[in-house]
């Protein structure tokens, strides 16, 4: 689906984290939209409304549809930079009250 | 973290506007306070400029790489350049309040610069919400700071933007599949009565048709005046399916890039309460600003696409020429002085866009797109069609404020961005009233989703 420029957008270096518990390795600095969507993942979240799957659509902070959750907190994976041993996780159809943001 | 003191001039936005009103003002003395929502300056015409690798450079070309010299302004004296934050409540009063590394600070300037920029337009196809359909300028951004590209794309609607796109792909060796081109013969002869705007803009028309030049010999297969566009699939875009020529075409493609030109940011002006128009040619929403981007309030300026479109170039002219005003304003710069700086800025702005109303009416949105009908998706967040509208309509739902109390459209998380300008053309259908008159959402801080703890920890103004 997305092919990396060149080979050497990675010379900043890795990183590595998890998405639902599986292992994904990022070039660092990038944002976790981009490295997701670097491994074929597309779909980041269940709507609360009907439980679609979505996945980033503007890439610039204004959507909201790349929701991904950190420590059950929403935040905008394509506002967010990817870090060492980050675990990230799709935002599930019922979503916990308490990881809601205001 | 040091609280910024209070500044002369708060900018929010480093794209182009933001970034030359900052560096204008700076150059007279003037204390500036530069807030930025993303990691580093440009805005998203020269997003990631100053760290793009050569082969970005290369692929993304000179009018990327050109806003280097923009973007590394905030390095200018005088410019407290804060990236990463999140605006979430102005005042007319001068005062921002935002979140930086999730602590919250207000601060209050002299005057506001509002240089917000432009959002894509909303582009609602049946489909356009599922996993792999984006904007244009999504997959743009993912081309500068990402460092990928899209492979074996289809690309849908029509406008610049689209064609700067298809060219950057394939230069970066992934042409797109197909470009799926709303634009018709009968745009094309409308836009030549303003052919004459176009000729005086003729480098901006002989770098267009270079574009398309490259996506001609590149041989990306064009479809034109192309209608009843569908994205079908399932958990994600499997195939896009439209009518061209006559004929019902069927494309299969994972990734569908969506573009229909942009429309102002007008979250914060909005907030404000200040004075906006319907633009009839561009069919959107913009402030009411004179020629120096003074707002209806008077500690507001605003620069840019978020004005009104008219581009990156404009935008800079722009930033510079509503700085100035500023700070005459201000008793930072003197009469004879503005008058002496900024009569070239204004002339160089209406050169640069003397091409738009080609523009605007050569790529037009099409119906189907600005308004449209049964069980599309207008509002992505909360999944309200285009039928529901049309049924609060029915039932005497009069502007878009109202249908949020009907089926709860522009009430999540995006507040109205993707949605906005379809709820009004729909209304305005269906109740035979002026665009201008049914309106718009009305926008309350908190400008975007904030934590208590980031409340919690705000303090006042120094
Ligand atoms: S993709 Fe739109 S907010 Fe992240």
């Amino acid at each position: 689906m997305f092919d990396p420029i060149t080979p050497s957008t990675n010379a900043n270096g890795q990183v590595d984290f998890t998405f639902d518990d599986k292992n994904v390795s990022a070039a660092s600095g990038t944002t976790i939209a981009a490295a997701l969507l670097a491994a074929d993942q597309i779909w980041f979240r269940e709507t609360p409304t009907s439980g679609q799957q979505r996945g980033p659509f503007c890439m610039m902070g204004a959507c909201y549809d790349c929701l991904v959750q950190i420590d059950g907190v929403s935040v905008q994976a394509c506002m967010t930079p990817v870090t060492e041993g980050l675990q990230v996780n799709r935002v599930p159809f019922s979503l916990p009250k308490e990881g809601k943001r205001s | 973290m040091s609280q910024p003191d209070s500044p002369d001039l708060i900018v929010i936005g480093a794209g182009p506007a933001g970034l030359a009103a900052a560096s204008e003002a700076a150059r007279y003395g003037a204390s500036v306070l530069l807030l930025d929502e993303q990691p580093a300056p440009g805005g998203q015409i020269y997003r990631n400029v100053k760290d793009a690798s050569e082969q970005q450079n290369a692929i993304l070309g000179p009018d990327y790489t050109v806003g280097r010299t923009l973007a590394a302004s905030v390095e200018d004296v005088g410019i407290d350049y804060r990236p990463g934050v999140t605006v979430w409540k102005v005042g007319t009063d001068g005062r921002v309040a935002f979140s930086q590394n999730g602590e919250a600070q207000q601060v209050q300037g002299q005057h506001i610069v509002l240089a917000t920029g432009a959002l894509e337009r909303p582009v609602p196809l049946p489909g356009w919400t599922l996993p792999g359909v984006m904007t244009a300028g999504g997959a743009q951004i993912l081309m500068k700071s990402g460092g990928l590209v899209a492979r074996d794309a289809i690309l849908v609607g029509s406008g610049p933007l689209l064609y700067l796109l298809a060219s950057q792909m394939v230069a970066a060796g992934r042409p797109p599949k197909a470009l799926v081109e709303t634009q018709t013969d009968a745009n094309f002869r409308s836009a030549m009565v303003h052919i004459k705007g176009a000729l005086l803009g003729w480098q901006q028309l002989l770098k267009g048709l270079a574009l398309i030049g490259k996506i001609r010999r590149a041989d990306v297969r064009r479809y034109k005046a192309v209608t009843d566009i569908n994205i079908i699939g399932t958990d994600k875009a499997e195939a896009v399916t439209f009518i061209s020529n006559g004929r019902v075409h069927q494309l299969n493609a994972s990734v569908v890039l969506l573009h229909q030109g942009v429309v102002p940011n007008t979250q914060i002006s909005r907030s404000l309460g200040l004075e906006h128009r319907w633009d009839i040619k561009q069919r959107c929403f913009h402030p009411v600003t004179d020629e120096f981007g003074q707002s209806s309030a008077e500690n507001i300026s605003i620069a840019g696409d978020g004005a009104g479109i008219s581009g990156a170039k404009a935008a800079e002219h722009a930033g510079r020429i509503a700085a100035l005003n500023a700070l005459k304003n201000l008793g930072l710069v003197d009469g004879a002085t503005h008058n002496q700086q900024v009569i070239p800025l204004l002339k160089a702005r209406t050169k640069e866009t003397a091409i738009r109303p080609f523009l605007n009416t050569l790529y037009a949105p099409p119906t189907e797109v600005l308004c449209p009908t049964g069980k599309t998706i207008v509002c992505r967040c909360e999944e309200v069609t285009a039928d529901d509208i049309s049924n609060y309509a029915a039932l005497g739902c009069k502007g878009p404020n109202q249908t949020k109390a009907f089926g709860r459209s522009g009430m999540g998380p995006c507040q109205g961005r993707f949605c906005g300008a379809t709820v009004t053309e729909i209304l305005s259908k269906e109740t035979g009233l002026h665009p201008e008159k049914v309106g718009s959402y009305r926008i309350r801080a908190p400008l975007k989703p904030v934590t208590l703890g980031e409340l919690a920890a705000l303090t006042e103004p120094r």
